[in-house]
């Protein structure tokens, strides 16, 4: 007769999970990050040409050391910068103060005004994160309200509802055109 | 009538805990899966801004992230500094960090490589552009500053 082996005591494995389980709640986290992603442009060449781009084209929004906001010239405020980021971007063909506006054919949405006109921004060394988030994410909403309106005028749907091929044509129809500005050296006080 | 009277105390038996592991192991597998390990001890306080355009920062494996901020230890002043892994750093350094981290990937994701800014709100731009220079020189285009969700006319 075969001996009997006897029956490995499982009442601690509970308390070993549990063990397993606080080591696991301890070390890892939880939280998702979310942020506004942006591309780089590549470093520039020192010998590089100068591009000359039309001053109607041209959006300038300054960011001075005390956060304060200047839109071409002109004191701003962060509240209203969204709506004149979006009024500079919209494409107005007949107005010769705003940027011009070329026609271009984009698959799925047909042929598509495009206007020429960029946003530069340039901040100073002494600009804090906040402001620059806040200006940032300002222009980013307009132009996100641009292309919200062009899905609708064009495709009868909400920028959350299109499909990726769609998402591709808009992004194409209504581009970020965002340029930040090289830093300057400016000498320490 | 006694005959049909239960004989002993009436006892309630007792709870069988022989399924508290299977349930405990279920947790931890949940955990395991849901979360992701915490890689640095934060050495500057990063309070980040808020901001409504945002997206999600996908695929943790392919994001590295600088942390800008005033130190922690007090001691230490309250300018901002450069966190990179576990230590400070300074702007010359992230090039070869970037390299780095670089290096510990796949080949075909390396292109895809984000580099999330985690900064404090009340850091000068100053820093941050010295960073965003040093990345621009070592072609890492990709980056995120990361937010929290909310208005950005709070901050």
């Amino acid at each position: 007769m075969a001996k009997k082996v006897p029956e490995i005591n499982s009442s601690s494995q509970a308390d070993i999970a549990f063990l397993l389980l606080c080591f696991f709640l301890m070390t890892t986290s939880m939280d998702v990050d979310y942020g506004i992603t942006r591309r780089l442009p590549p470093p520039v060449e020192q010998n590089d040409e100068d591009v000359k781009v039309k001053e109607r084209n041209v959006m300038n929004v300054l960011v001075n050391k005390n956060d304060r906001l200047l839109v071409n010239g002109r004191p701003s405020d962060i509240s209203l910068l969204k709506d004149q980021a979006k009024e500079f971007m919209t494409p107005r063909p007949n107005d010769p103060t705003a940027p011009e506006v070329d026609f271009k054919d984009v698959e799925l949405l047909g042929s598509v005004p495009m206007s020429k006109g960029v946003i530069s921004l340039q901040n100073d060394r002494g600009t804090s994160y906040a402001m620059y988030i806040s200006v940032q994410n300002e222009l980013a909403r307009a132009f996100n309200e641009l292309k919200e309106e062009m899905a609708w005028q064009r495709l009868h749907k909400h920028l959350a509802d299109l499909n990726a091929d769609q998402e591709k044509a808009i992004n194409e129809a209504v581009p970020v055109r965002v340029s930040e500005a090289e830093p300057v050296e400016i000498i320490k006080q | 009538m006694g005959k049909f009277r239960k004989s002993g105390s009436k006892e309630v038996p007792q709870v069988s805990t022989s399924s508290l592991p299977d349930i405990v192991y279920m947790l931890i597998f949940f955990f395991m899966i849901t979360t992701t390990m915490r890689d640095v001890e934060l050495k500057v306080k990063t309070s980040m801004p808020k901001a409504s355009e945002i997206q999600k920062l996908e695929h943790k494996a392919l994001v590295c992230s600088i942390y800008i901020g005033p130190p922690r230890d007090t001691k230490l002043g309250t300018e901002s500094r450069i966190q990179l892994d576990d230590a400070f750093a300074r702007p010359d350094d992230i090039a070869d960090w970037v390299l780095k981290e670089r290096e510990s990937r796949n080949e075909a994701d390396r292109p895809l490589l984000t580099t999330a800014l985690k900064v404090h709100k009340e850091t000068r731009m100053g820093v941050v552009t010295d960073v965003k220079q040093e990345l621009r020189k070592v072609g890492a285009f990709r980056i995120n500053y990361t937010t929290l969700k909310g208005s950005a006319l709070e901050n």
